[in-house]
């Protein structure tokens, strides 16, 4: 339906572009102006789109009332071994799946799709109860180990990794194979350099998943200086319970933010790379 | 040959299928185990009752609601957020400069953090929140979103919705992409109106992209857990208890693992039953796939 529009047209399709924009861009910047507002300001009325004077204690609070680096450590490590460790076993098994024959490679396929069907919140409680027996409860090794060799995102990128191996030609490898090279050998030289795409694209969806966890860290952690950043956002609270929402709104901001600046130097690559992911699963 | 060629491929499998086992089939089995027990963990009790749990399940007075929340919120968020998604589709494939700066920002609530971005809208619909301060600003005075069940229920499939449209825009507009320029040229010279065309090419050869991201969407939906636990807490009453959230609070406290379990399996039921009708759908519902 892509046809030259009349000018008229163009100008409402403007308008209604920027209606619907509202509610995509407004919470974050209703988050990171109200992040510097002094706490007397955030509820005023009428609202203050634009802050005239800046307050920035609510970044120090965030600091001083939480081990808040340490937090911000704990996500960022714990979602990058994840997204290479999911990138490495679902590379290896989906390259498997779509090129080595080896009796009962059908079935085993089924079982792992299994997976796909398992949100982990049916799990939960074994899971717990497992990683008390092996006493990781408070570690981090259950947010690891879980999600990288048999979560959803472990298996939905094993997925994505088949289909895209069994898309490539397999000619490119048959040659290698003629001159005796070894099945690792072929997928380590050959297939993964030629697998990027589908690897930025597993690598992307492996990090946000790993990165808005929350009921895992909230049933697993309960020390504050192992909290990942999700859990540690919502426990600014005041002695009633409620909401700390200036300090709240800059830590939010401090976790938003820096993906933020990453997804818009390398959105091509992020939707894309989902829109791939979603398509071919 | 042959056998070096097996080899490898088990090797190559296993991380994954050893994850599968140990994370996935062996809980699966001891949620089935526990689901047959008493177990308070508080108590320290532990003892086999076979379907007792199933039975307290059938008969418990909270379940009719926590499955009309989940039914309604499923619902909810599938209705608006296909529907947005295919609309922003159709927006951002017109040809009209700067198109992809929009595009952009329609995506990007998909990169924020979840909690960060559930966060910002508990902030903003508070009762002297933004959004009512906006509302007044036009003399219209909001209720208090969280706090009243219908608005709480559709103020959580909201902030759902604009976090995640994004991606199901991008699937519909990969789709829309792909259907071939010819059958609209054809249309138009056989003098077919835009709706019509629409009705009888688009949706047609976009309908596989439809079933899956409705799929995906349904799925995800029965899983939504961190907004209903930061936004609403269940509440009001009982009014956005979803499953998953009433299967935390039974499990982790109130301490009852095995009535936990019990829900457990209560939920794998319906996500498993949900994805076959949905793959049997397809056979009427989709009109052309490749």
């Amino acid at each position: 339906m892509r046809t030259e529009l009349s000018p008229r047209l163009k100008l409402a399709l403007y308008g209604l572009l920027c209606v619907l924009a509202i509610p995509f861009v407004f919470p974050t910047w209703w988050m990171v102006t109200s992040s510097v507002k002094p706490i007397s300001q955030i509820f005023a009325f009428p609202p203050e789109l634009i802050p005239h004077t800046f307050d920035w204690s609510s970044y120090a609070d965030v600091f001083r009332l939480q081990p808040f680096a340490q937090q911000y450590w704990n996500s960022c490590y714990i979602a990058a071994i994840v997204t290479v460790g999911t990138m490495a076993v679902s590379s290896l098994a989906g390259y498997a799946f779509a090129r080595i024959r080896f009796p009962g490679s059908n079935l085993l396929f089924l079982v792992v799709l299994l997976g796909l069907l398992m949100p982990t919140e049916v799990t939960i409680v074994p899971l717990f109860q497992m990683s008390l027996k092996a006493g990781m409860v408070n570690t981090h090794w259950p947010l690891i180990l879980v999600p990288m060799l048999g979560g959803m995102p472990s298996v939905f990128s094993t997925f994505v990794m088949r289909q895209f191996f069994i898309a490539l030609p397999v000619e490119l490898e048959e040659a290698a194979r003629v001159d005796g090279l070894g099945r690792f050998k072929i997928f380590w030289t050959i297939a993964l350099p030629l697998a990027r795409p589908a690897l930025a694209a597993v690598a992307i969806f492996t990090f946000l998943q790993s990165w808005n966890l929350y009921l895992e860290p909230i049933v697993y952690l309960t020390s504050p200086e192992k909290y990942t950043l999700p859990q540690a956002l919502t426990q600014y609270v005041d002695v009633y319970q409620g909401p700390m929402w200036n300090i709240q709104l800059a830590a939010a901001t401090l976790t938003a933010l820096p993906v933020l600046v990453v997804f818009i130097f390398a959105q091509r690559q992020f939707i894309e790379g989902l829109a791939h992911t979603g398509l071919k699963g | 040959m042959a056998r070096r060629e097996s080899l490898a491929g088990y090797l190559f499998i296993a991380p994954q299928l050893i994850g599968i086992v140990v994370f996935v089939l062996i809980p699966l089995g001891l949620v089935v185990y526990y689901s047959l027990h008493e177990w308070n963990v508080l108590a320290g009790t532990f003892k086999f009752v076979g379907p007792a749990n199933y039975e307290k399940l059938a008969s418990d007075p909270s379940l009719p609601e926590v499955l009309l929340a989940s039914g309604l919120f499923s619902a909810g968020l599938v209705v608006f957020n296909l529907s947005l998604a295919l609309l922003l589709a159709i927006l951002v494939n017109q040809k009209l400069r700067g198109i992809a700066v929009f595009r952009t920002l329609f995506f990007s609530p998909v990169v924020v953090s979840l909690v960060a971005w559930t966060i910002v809208w508990g902030f903003l619909l508070q009762a002297n929140g933004g959004i009512n301060g906006i509302l007044a600003m036009f003399g219209i005075t909001g209720p208090n979103w969280l706090r009243t069940p219908a608005t709480a229920m559709i103020a959580v499939i909201t902030v759902q919705v604009f976090k995640n449209v994004g991606l199901n825009m991008v699937l519909f507009l990969a789709a829309l992409q792909g259907v071939p320029r010819e059958l609209y040229e054809a249309a138009r010279v056989d003098g077919a109106s835009r709706f019509k065309q629409f009705r009888r090419i688009t949706v047609p050869l976009i309908s596989p992209t439809i079933l899956l991201t409705m799929i995906i969407t349904i799925v995800g939906s029965l899983q939504v857990f961190a907004q209903i636990a930061v936004l609403t807490q269940g509440g009001p009453g009982m009014s956005t208890t979803v499953l998953v959230y009433y299967l935390y609070q039974q499990a982790f406290q109130f301490h009852r693992f095995g009535y936990g379990s019990t829900l457990a399996i209560l939920l794998f039921v319906i996500v498993a039953v949900l994805t076959f009708v949905q793959w049997q759908m397809r056979r009427k519902l989709v009109f052309y796939e490749n």
